[in-house]
């Protein structure tokens, strides 16, 4: 356990650290809310409407251009390697990773998410709302992203490859947190049903994710 | 890989691993029609092969499909939908197959993941473009069916986003393929991604069921049976077996085409190497 712990605090460490990731998704986060209000128009009604679904996409956007982060920076100074030579199991490496990776550039998003709000015109109820789908579903695009960061770790350019690889395996996540953000803010279905799958998609890429990371980087690397 | 010079090699290094389930017997020199799975690891029989087989299976696929032309023209108008049923002919076999299509290359993966079986990688990257062909022309075929019928050409709809998100990873997995250099090193990639994508199938299956919002619910594959009259469902099927055919044949060829390929490129790496000595 000591090993796993060791790992989530170092990249804890690295991600808070200038030039680590962390605080740069939130900047990428604020930016992406920014631009909308330029493109669809000051009109407060419309963006109060559209909320939810602005601040679900910016958190998607800003935790997918984090996402390379994951693996790349420990590929190029050969952490990599000692981390799937280690006796600790690949997988739980992985998870470990990820896990630390969510804290670090995963919660700052969902804590980011009242201020952002208030630049929509989304009342306090709406943005707790926002925030705990957030919440929920954050995990799973850091775990389902992991498998697309696995695979793209060797590739020099794989930036955007990465992107393509992971954003048809986050729309489920993407429809099912704006469902339930919108089923809270106005009441026309339960919001039981789409929060309680959103939750269920968080728990399968928490056992999925780590299993495909780890075979996709032991191919990768050998 | 290095099929150009090691095609007997590589069947020895894969019967001397001594794991396949398939067949227990050593080297055997019976006669070609008696080839069981392992036999075709050797690309070269693999080939040889695919020459006897491919101009037959093109012949019966072209035959299926001719009757199964005729039998969609000859097909009573709907009393709702008038001759324009008649796409459903060609829409419903595309998107049949076009997950069929993945489960195959889930299949190939496995192959190459689990049993490192050599022709699994070719028949991975031989069936990715067909199975986004046949994804597009049902995308296509759906919404030129859906202009007269639904006055739009597209809805988000539960079904038709899934198969849209099938689209995208056929084309990311794709992508992919193209993205390593070594071939057998994309395909471990691309089998894990296969088989990561492969939830999206049941959820094209039931979406329909679980969400009703614009496209039909299942009408064949059902429980209770089908609710098609039988004068649909003959050409349905018979166009559905014509285009499994057509797929059969279309990915012999390009599993031939990718041996052919990968011979060329180590035949042009040995060749660089020489010179370069």
């Amino acid at each position: 356990m000591t090993a796993l712990g060791a790992l989530i605090r170092r990249d804890i460490a690295i991600a808070l650290r200038v030039g680590g990731g962390a605080l740069i998704g939130v900047l990428f986060f604020l930016s992406v809310v920014v631009l909308m209000p330029f493109a669809v128009g000051p009109d407060l009604k419309l963006l109060a409407r559209l909320g939810p679904a602005i601040l679900w996409l910016g958190a998607l956007l800003a935790s997918l251009l984090t996402l390379d982060r994951l693996f790349m920076a420990d590929h190029e100074d050969g952490s990599l390697d000692l981390v799937v030579m280690s006796r600790t199991p690949l997988e739980l490496a992985c998870a470990a990773k990820a896990l630390a990776h969510w804290i670090a550039a995963g919660l700052p998003l969902i804590v980011a998410t009242p201020v952002l709000g208030l630049l929509l015109n989304l009342d306090a109820r709406s943005t707790s709302a926002v925030a705990l789908t957030l919440l929920a579903g954050t995990p799973a695009l850091t775990f389902t992203g992991m498998i697309g960061a696995a695979l793209a770790v060797t590739l020099h350019r794989g930036g955007l490859l990465l992107a393509v690889l992971v954003l048809p395996l986050s729309i489920p996540v993407l429809i099912f947190g704006v469902a339930a953000s919108e089923a809270a803010i106005t009441e026309t279905q339960t919001f039981g049903a789409p929060f309680l799958i959103l939750c269920a998609l968080s728990l399968t890429s928490l056992v999925v994710g780590p299993f495909a990371a780890a075979a996709s980087l032991r191919q990768g690397l050998d | 890989m290095s099929i150009a010079c090691g095609a007997a090699h590589d069947y020895q290094e894969a019967n001397s691993r001594n794991t396949m389930p398939f067949n227990p017997k050593p080297l055997d020199t019976k006669p070609l029609n008696l080839m069981s799975l392992i036999d075709l690891a050797n690309p070269t029989k693999f080939l040889a092969l695919t020459a006897r087989v491919l101009p037959w299976l093109a012949a019966v696929t072209a035959i299926l499909l001719a009757i199964g032309l005729y039998q969609s023209a000859m097909a009573p108008d709907d009393y709702q939908q008038g001759a324009t049923v008649k796409i459903m002919f060609i829409h419903v076999p595309n998107a049949w197959l076009s997950m069929f299509v993945w489960g195959v290359m889930c299949a190939a993966a496995l192959g190459t993941l689990v049993w490192r079986h050599p022709l699994a990688d070719v028949a991975q990257k031989a069936a990715a473009p067909i199975g986004a062909a046949f994804t597009f022309l049902a995308l296509v075929t759906g919404a030129l069916w859906g202009r007269p019928m639904w006055g739009t050409y597209w809805e988000w709809d539960a079904r038709l986003t899934s198969v849209l998100i099938l689209f995208l990873m056929y084309l990311g997995l794709m992508a992919l393929w193209r993205a390593v250099e070594d071939p057998s090193r994309a395909a471990r990639a691309a089998a894990v991604l296969t088989l990561v994508g492969a939830i999206n199938l049941p959820i094209i299956k039931f979406s329909v069921d679980w969400w009703n919002t614009l496209h039909q619910p299942a009408s064949v594959f059902r429980v209770g049976g089908s609710t098609l009259d039988r004068a649909f469902l003959i050409p349905l099927l018979v166009m559905a077996v014509a285009f499994t055919l057509l797929f059969l044949t279309l990915h012999l060829a390009a599993m031939r085409n990718e041996i052919l390929r990968r011979r060329v490129r180590s035949l042009q790496m040995l060749q660089a190497n020489h010179r370069a000595a």
